[in-house]
């Protein structure tokens, strides 16, 4: 069902404009809408998503060690394999590809930017032409946390508590729409987003609010539920 | 790093247990009835469910098969949800987390023998009774209107079949006729409600009657996000609505439901729709149960008890709390709260410290959203508010096409919240 379906996607993509021929430079700027959850080039790891290392030709949900979304793994069982095209679809407007993946990303309308920021992404695949010395490009950090503060080692129970004034509006499940998931994030991404809206680094009116009043312990205490629940 | 959760859970249970004795029970487990099955009940009874895995008892009492949300009723009316999307059965709640729900009224409540009466005639024991029954309208509140009227002026302000009602009669209003609501005073449920209702009513009628009249009589001076409501009517629906506030009459007010007119300030208008949204109190049976003072029932902010039985919890609109708005969102937040100290009561588990948190978004067009929220915390007074925020006026098309995706999600996220 789900071959067919991909199928069908991938016939329309193919009459698309995906071509190989972006601007990897301009595609390296247009990373950064992407940096805050994925790290690629030397020494990426996996953050909230899944490092990009190697991408092309890569089949979905397969970065060692990163947990999918239902959606996503449901996708990669399916046959779902990294090509040009399918990772074009898949920025292009990822929930059309894969509903229900965990990726809150509107995606890139236009064409031309796709094809640069593929192009950027390309450099660090091996098929073709990897460029293994290549710096790495991308931080997921946005904002710096003290070493202290990061270290602190949360009480998921406690989490667990204080995560019922997160579930009002993010659903325990992962589904994401209109607002994004927040589950399964690695602790330490969890904890430099929070301390951002708290210092107003980051921009959101309610969530500024919401970090505001929470203490440090208070937040590594959620970041350590939330990266464990299942 | 992963959290291995059996672990975690059986090591917590022997910290709690050194630190408060569980009540002991000589036979089976402690019983909470839960009466009323929205947003403060739905999601009280599915916490309590959901975090004692198993070890307390725990009825909720609904006369509805399906919830139909106040919330988002009204962008029902404006055409921008359908009223199927709105209704939420409680098939989880029962199925997979044990939750015994019982379809009747409860109509009585027997303090001494902790235990509440169905209307079908049957009596539940509890150890802890959680009611959270939304509003009731105060009698006489609008001079001409009755309970027996609302079919003729519907209120709209429970969900279901009154909102399908006045969507009827607005749909079916002549051309160049007139809607007109009579608004609330304070305190009563959803501060922007009946404003967010008039955007979306003026948003239909721009699209099927053009030429007709919104006509608000207000006892209020002020009103919830006034500003952006005003700028919005401004840009999106000029001339199409006038408010009559107190100092013109708004508070004096009289409907005929038979002659369908609407006299404010001895001047009578004829109206096609007439919207009354009368003054609110509790649910009949905070009432019944005798813990109520004037309209509401008063509440310990550290639990949500009531300050005159201490095995009684109130939650949502029904509460009188303090500073909190009566939302959904509200209503949800302090049944979480709720949740953790009745638990905590009845097993033993840990309580953690109350903390509150309300927002609410109105959508004033398409993709016009804005939205005000606050943080609250437990004083031995009240629920007191520590910070808030309101959107601005003359945000960016950008921002607000955002913030109405924001609500739309939101939506989602409580209902599973509530129902699993
Ligand atoms: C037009 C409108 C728009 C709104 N928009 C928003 C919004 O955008 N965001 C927001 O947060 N809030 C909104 N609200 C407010 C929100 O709907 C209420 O504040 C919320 O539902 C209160 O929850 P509650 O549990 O107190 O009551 P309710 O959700 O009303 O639940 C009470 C339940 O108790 C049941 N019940 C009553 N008496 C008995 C009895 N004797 N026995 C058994 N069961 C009984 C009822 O059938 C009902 O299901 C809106 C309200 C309206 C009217």
């Amino acid at each position: 069902m789900w071959r067919l379906f991909l199928i069908a996607l991938l016939g329309a993509a193919g009459t698309s404009q995906a071509e190989v021929g972006g601007d990897a430079e301009n595609g390296q700027t247009l990373f950064r809408q992407c940096s805050g959850c994925h790290e690629v080039g030397q020494g990426a790891r996996d953050r909230i998503g899944p490092h990009l290392n190697n991408i092309f030709d890569r089949p979905a949900g397969a970065a060692d060690g990163y947990r999918y979304s239902a959606g996503l793994q449901r996708a990669a069982d399916g046959g779902l394999v990294w090509t040009y095209e399918t990772l074009d679809d898949f920025i292009e407007n990822p929930r059309r590809l894969v509903s229900n993946t965990r990726m809150s990303f509107h995606g890139f309308e236009a064409q031309q930017e796709r094809d640069d920021l593929l192009a950027y992404l390309r450099q660090f695949s091996a098929s073709p032409g990897n460029i293994p010395e290549a710096a790495p490009t991308a931080a997921a950090v946005d904002h710096a946390v003290a070493p202290e503060v990061l270290a602190i080692i949360g009480d998921p129970a406690y989490g667990e508590y204080l995560s019922g004034e997160c579930t009002s509006c993010h659903q325990a499940s992962g589904a994401t729409d209109g607002i994004p998931s927040i589950i399964n994030w690695p602790a330490g991404d969890f904890v430099v987003v929070m301390h951002a809206y708290k210092e107003g680094v980051r921009a959101h009116p309610v969530m500024q609010m919401m970090a505001g009043r929470l203490s440090n312990e208070e937040i590594a205490a959620l970041a350590a539920y939330f990266e464990s629940i299942e | 790093m992963t959290f291995n959760r059996r672990i975690f859970l059986g090591s917590a249970a022997v910290t709690a247990g050194l630190l408060a004795a569980p009540m002991v029970r000589a036979q089976g487990k402690p019983r909470v009835v839960v009466v009323g099955g929205g947003a403060g009940g739905a999601t009280a009874a599915r916490y309590i469910a959901k975090d004692s895995q198993g070890a307390i008892d725990v009825t909720l009492v609904e006369p509805t098969r399906t919830y139909y949300t106040c919330f988002f009723s009204n962008l029902y009316l404006g055409g921008f949800r359908d009223m199927q999307s709105l209704g939420h059965s409680y098939g989880t709640l029962a199925a997979e987390y044990g939750i015994n729900v019982v379809h009747d009224w409860a109509v009585g409540v027997d303090r001494d023998a902790k235990t509440v009466t169905l209307a079908g005639g049957s009596s539940l024991p509890y150890d802890r009774l959680i009611l959270s029954p939304g509003i009731d309208f105060v009698d006489g509140a609008v001079e001409g209107w009755d309970l027996s009227s609302q079919n003729a002026m519907p209120h709209a302000y429970k969900g279901g079949s009154q909102t399908e009602l006045l969507n009827a009669q607005i749909i079916a209003m002549p051309q160049g006729g007139t809607y007109a609501m009579v608004a609330p005073p304070n305190p009563y449920r959803c501060p922007p409600g009946p404003y967010e209702r008039i955007s979306m009513v003026a948003h239909t009628l721009k699209e099927v009657n053009p030429t007709a009249k919104i006509l608000i009589a207000d006892p209020k001076e002020k009103f919830s996000k006034q500003g952006l409501f005003e700028e919005g009517w401004n840009d999106h629906y000029a001339g199409m609505i006038e408010r009559v506030g107190p100092d013109f009459g708004g508070a004096d007010v009289v409907v005929d439901p038979a002659a369908m007119t609407l006299s404010i300030d001895g001047d009578v208008n004829n109206v096609d729709v007439c919207n009354v949204i009368p003054a609110m109190k509790a649910g009949r049976i905070a009432e019944i149960a005798g813990i109520t003072e004037g309209s509401w029932a008063p509440v310990n902010a550290v639990d949500m008890s009531s300050k005159m039985d201490e095995n009684i919890h109130v939650l949502g609109d029904a509460a009188a709390q303090g500073d909190m708005p009566k939302s959904g969102f509200s209503a949800n937040s302090q049944a979480k709260v709720c949740a953790n100290a009745v638990r905590g009561a009845l097993t033993g588990s840990t309580v953690f410290p109350a903390r509150f948190a309300n927002t609410c978004w109105s959508l004033i067009d398409t993709e016009d959203g804005v939205k005000v929220g606050a943080t609250y915390e437990a004083t031995e007074e009240k629920i007191a508010k520590v910070d808030g925020f309101v959107s601005q006026t003359g945000e960016s098309d950008e921002l607000r096409a955002a913030t109405y995706q924001e609500s739309v999600g939101w939506y989602d996220g409580i209902v599973a919240d509530m129902f699993g």
